[in-house]
């Protein structure tokens, strides 16, 4: 097989072919999708009948919208590496492509799926959640992307570490927990203000550390998952 | 283009129990190297270790080329069969031998892959998916797996292992090919052709 094109050009193909491999491999198995769909519809389905016709007040709402989004990712975010793991192909992952493309290829397919997955949730939460209005949808618009973003970045490094332990399906929210509770907090506040209709002026201190979170998070990943990815 | 696959040393550790230690050796292009020891002596964790996804405790493995040019990542260099490699059972043959070129980070040609497929005899079955493979097949599945890239090191741990015998001899083949102009590395407790290794390691042999 020819070997003429640069290393970054072999690189970028060898991360985009690992999130493509991933994106068939879940259309054909659903394992993720359907837990993250199935776990947002149950839970909003919980909160419709716990609240019942009361309604509750708007920064109630969300904080529990990310509550809803936090377990949803906990339930389908670490199928990327603990797949690998669990059907022996991560030895073959190992053997094909560099820790970064690794990496970098499955950070792109948790961030499509924790996006498309936001979207529903916010979708069904608008709708079954008649207390959750949205005043100032560009606070809201950008505190969801950004969200997200650090949401799979997180999520992913971590699936990278918890795939490789004995209990992988405690270990993942535990773990997680302290690394996304200022995500979490952030996003929280920014979804308030985004209810409460303020000004986007007010959120930028929001969006300012949401965007350090994402880079601070990826910087160091792409640092130390060669460690975690190889024994 | 000379290659040198040199390991120092190496060392590996599971658990505090030492599996190997003091391992060195030189193979050079156009030779062949045979790993042998008993059960549990670690042959497939040195094999795991010289394909670069394993790391030795202590020691180095080393991949140079005669002329000093920069060799970059070892696992480009390499193509392994192992009893402990998977393949991506929900995807067919084919596509699996795309799928290794593409994250290789390689372009790929269609009559290379059905020539591949050709070879090790699953030509007929490209489009099945992995999964309704018997496990002679998926073995002759890593092999084309392995030599996809056409490696200059091919690793062989257990090579004939669930093979028939049009199977056992499409090994041989392959062996006697990468011999003419490669390094060949096997590591296997079948010591019928020993006689034909260049050079030899054995993982029970005071180190």
């Amino acid at each position: 097989m020819p070997r003429t094109e640069s290393p970054t050009r072999r690189w970028i193909r060898s991360a985009v072919s690992i999130f493509k491999k991933d994106w068939h491999s879940e259309l054909r198995t659903r394992y993720a999708i359907s837990a993250l769909v199935m776990f947002v519809v149950t839970t909003i389905s919980i909160m419709v009948f716990a609240l019942g016709s009361e309604s509750a007040p708007a920064d109630v709402l969300s904080g529990m919208l990310w509550v809803v989004i936090f377990f949803a990712a906990m339930s389908g975010l670490s199928r990327t590496f603990v797949t690998e793991e669990e059907r022996g192909t991560a030895m073959t992952l190992q053997l094909l492509a560099t820790p970064g493309a690794v990496f970098c290829g499955k950070l792109l397919f948790n961030l499509v799926l924790v996006v498309g997955v936001n979207a529903f949730t916010v979708l069904l939460y608008t709708v079954f959640l008649s207390g959750f209005v949205i005043k100032t949808f560009s606070i809201f618009f950008f505190t969801i992307l950004l969200g997200s973003i650090g949401l799979a970045a997180s999520s992913t490094i971590i699936a990278g570490i918890i795939a490789k332990a004995n209990t992988k399906g405690t270990l993942y929210p535990v773990l997680s927990f302290p690394i996304l509770l200022p995500l979490l907090l952030t996003c929280i506040n920014g979804t308030r203000l985004a209810a409460e209709g303020a000004f986007i002026e007010e959120a930028v201190g929001e969006f300012q550390f949401l965007v350090s979170y994402i880079v601070v998070v990826i910087t160091a990943s792409t640092v130390l998952f060669e460690y975690i990815w190889k024994d | 283009m000379s290659l040198l696959l040199e390991a120092h040393g190496l060392k590996k550790v599971f658990n505090r129990r030492v599996i190997f230690q003091n391992i060195s050796f030189t193979v050079q292009e156009r030779q062949t190297l045979l790993v042998t020891g008993r059960n549990g002596s670690g042959k497939s964790t040195l094999v795991k270790i010289l394909g670069d996804v394993l790391s030795p405790t202590e020691g180095t493995v080393v991949l140079k080329q005669a002329s000093d040019a920069n060799v970059g990542k070892r696992v480009d260099w390499i193509g392994l069969v192992s009893p402990y490699l998977q393949l991506y059972d929900e995807f067919s043959a084919e596509e699996n031998l795309q799928l290794a070129c593409a994250m290789r980070g390689l372009r790929w040609h269609a009559d290379d892959i059905h020539a591949l497929l050709k070879k090790v005899f699953l030509y007929e079955r490209r489009n099945d998916a992995v999964r309704t493979f018997s496990s002679g097949m998926k073995q002759r599945m890593k092999y084309a797996f392995a030599l996809v890239h056409r490696p200059p090191i091919l690793i062989l741990d257990e090579p004939t292992s669930n093979l028939d015998t049009e199977g056992i001899q499409m090994v041989k083949d392959i062996m006697r090919e990468q011999q003419e102009q490669g390094i060949l590395i096997v590591a296997t407790n079948d010591l019928t052709d020993v006689e034909t290794y260049d050079l030899q390691v054995d993982l029970n042999a005071p180190h």
